[in-house]
């Protein structure tokens, strides 16, 4: 029994210990999140929170579901491989409520110009202009149709189809 | 016999003990399973992040230049303007000076480029974006766990728990991470989590005009990625730093960094 004599300042080293780790543990499962770690050394619910962001692009295939003709109209040509909204713009609220939210028209002298313009560094076998020269101002749509691009005496050539 | 000194050796080694034993129970880590991630758990009925493993196809051939990817990004994810998740860059390499390429990107292109004014050499549009490593070094330096990388490869930021310290804008040997000035947090292209999670393509892939741009999933054995990456020759930018980098491009040149 001698050799316990001092057991009570054993006693008060374990109770420090224990609240030490009390504080700690108590500290950490308030600051830490419970889904921390579920799949790696992070937040496992931020997956589900970044995957709940809103679309604003509502794809070509939700596009296609109403608008069919226009798909029709594309595959006689060589915009086919050119999704609606990379000229109509983000349309998932369109899309959503067709009746309240009607898309705007592109303005062809804008929009044209930014695939077709001529520069250097765009690939060789893509067809450029120069829309100064081409068409002197003119807007293009006045002579191209924009979902099948291709004149009418050029159509023989590719196979594409009037409009 | 228990002595004193075992005692002050035996006490803290409870303690840690202890603190291991509540951080296994299911009150601290709920569904703690690393390797079987729960089938659905993105809020996404029918998405199981365990099959899939996401990257992206560019096509230097293919890329005319337009803008189109760098606008869709920036209206799907609200990115601020003046900053940029996805971006065009021009080269112009004039001669045998490959290290000393001339490289502009007006406004990230978001209005695509003005005309070239170099005549001969080599011209030609690269799109840059986060590459998704695989052993990504921004995930790596990040403190507290915000940047993170996901069972299907994607990286990504958790803004909620980003300190906006920088060390991963510093660390993205690409330049692809931004500090977002009103929110104060890391940012960087999310391979539109919110789509691909969806079955959607991301919003570049889906408005880029020319299929320069393509979303794969190298998991997916019927994804046309697996017949490509045989018969094309596919480089990933700075290969010498490892780091697993998921944006394949095709026909790269030397002189890009």
């Amino acid at each position: 029994m001698s050799k316990f004599k001092d057991a009570e300042h054993l006693v008060r080293l374990a109770m420090a210990f224990a609240l030490v780790a009390a504080v700690f543990l108590l500290v950490r499962a308030h600051f830490i999140p419970k889904s921390f770690g579920q799949y790696g050394h992070y937040r496992g619910d931020a997956l589900a929170e970044l995957a709940d962001k809103p679309l604003h692009y509502a794809g070509h295939q939700t596009c296609e579901t109403c608008h069919s003709d226009v798909l029709e109209l594309k595959k006689a040509g060589k915009h086919v491989g050119v999704n609606c909204e990379s000229c109509h713009g983000p349309l998932a609220r369109h899309a959503e409520d067709p009746a309240s939210v009607v898309p705007q028209l592109p303005d062809t002298a804008v929009l044209c110009a930014r695939c077709h313009e001529t520069n250097l560094a765009k690939p060789k076998n893509f067809p450029q202009v120069v829309s100064a020269e081409h068409s002197g101002g003119v807007v293009c749509k006045t002579c191209h149709q924009p979902h099948n691009p291709l004149l009418p005496q050029e159509s023989g050539k590719t196979g594409g189809k009037q409009s | 016999m228990i002595t004193r000194r075992k005692m002050l050796v035996l006490l803290p080694a409870a303690a840690v003990a202890w603190k291991f034993v509540l951080a296994g129970t299911p009150a601290e880590a709920p569904g703690y399973h690393p390797s079987t991630p729960t089938a659905g758990a993105l809020g996404t009925p029918g998405y199981d992040h365990s099959q899939h493993w996401w990257g992206m196809l560019l096509d230097i051939d293919k890329c005319i230049g337009c803008g189109s990817c760098v606008r869709a990004c920036s209206n799907e994810n609200n990115v601020p303007e003046g900053y940029f998740r996805t971006w065009v860059e021009r080269y112009h390499v004039s001669g045998w000076e490959q290290e000393v390429p001339q490289v502009d990107s007006p406004n990230g292109a978001l209005n695509g480029f003005p005309p070239s004014k170099f005549e001969g050499g080599k011209n030609f549009f690269v799109p840059k974006m986060c590459n998704h490593c695989k052993d990504s070094p921004c995930t790596q330096v990040c403190p507290v766990g915000a940047t993170l990388h996901t069972p299907d490869g994607v990286v990504l930021v958790d803004e909620k728990y980003c300190l906006g310290c920088r060390y991963c804008i510093q660390a993205c040997p690409y330049g692809c991470r931004f500090l977002n000035p009103t929110k104060r947090t890391a940012e960087k292209c999310s391979l539109c989590y919110h789509r691909i999670t969806k079955g959607l393509t991301t919003a570049c892939c889906e408005n880029c005009p020319t299929g320069a741009r393509q979303l794969v999933d190298l998991k997916d054995p019927n994804d046309p990625i697996h017949e490509y990456l045989k018969t094309h020759s596919v480089q990933v930018l700075k290969p010498h730093l490892a780091t697993g980098a998921k944006a394949f491009y095709h026909d790269l040149d030397g002189s890009v960094r």
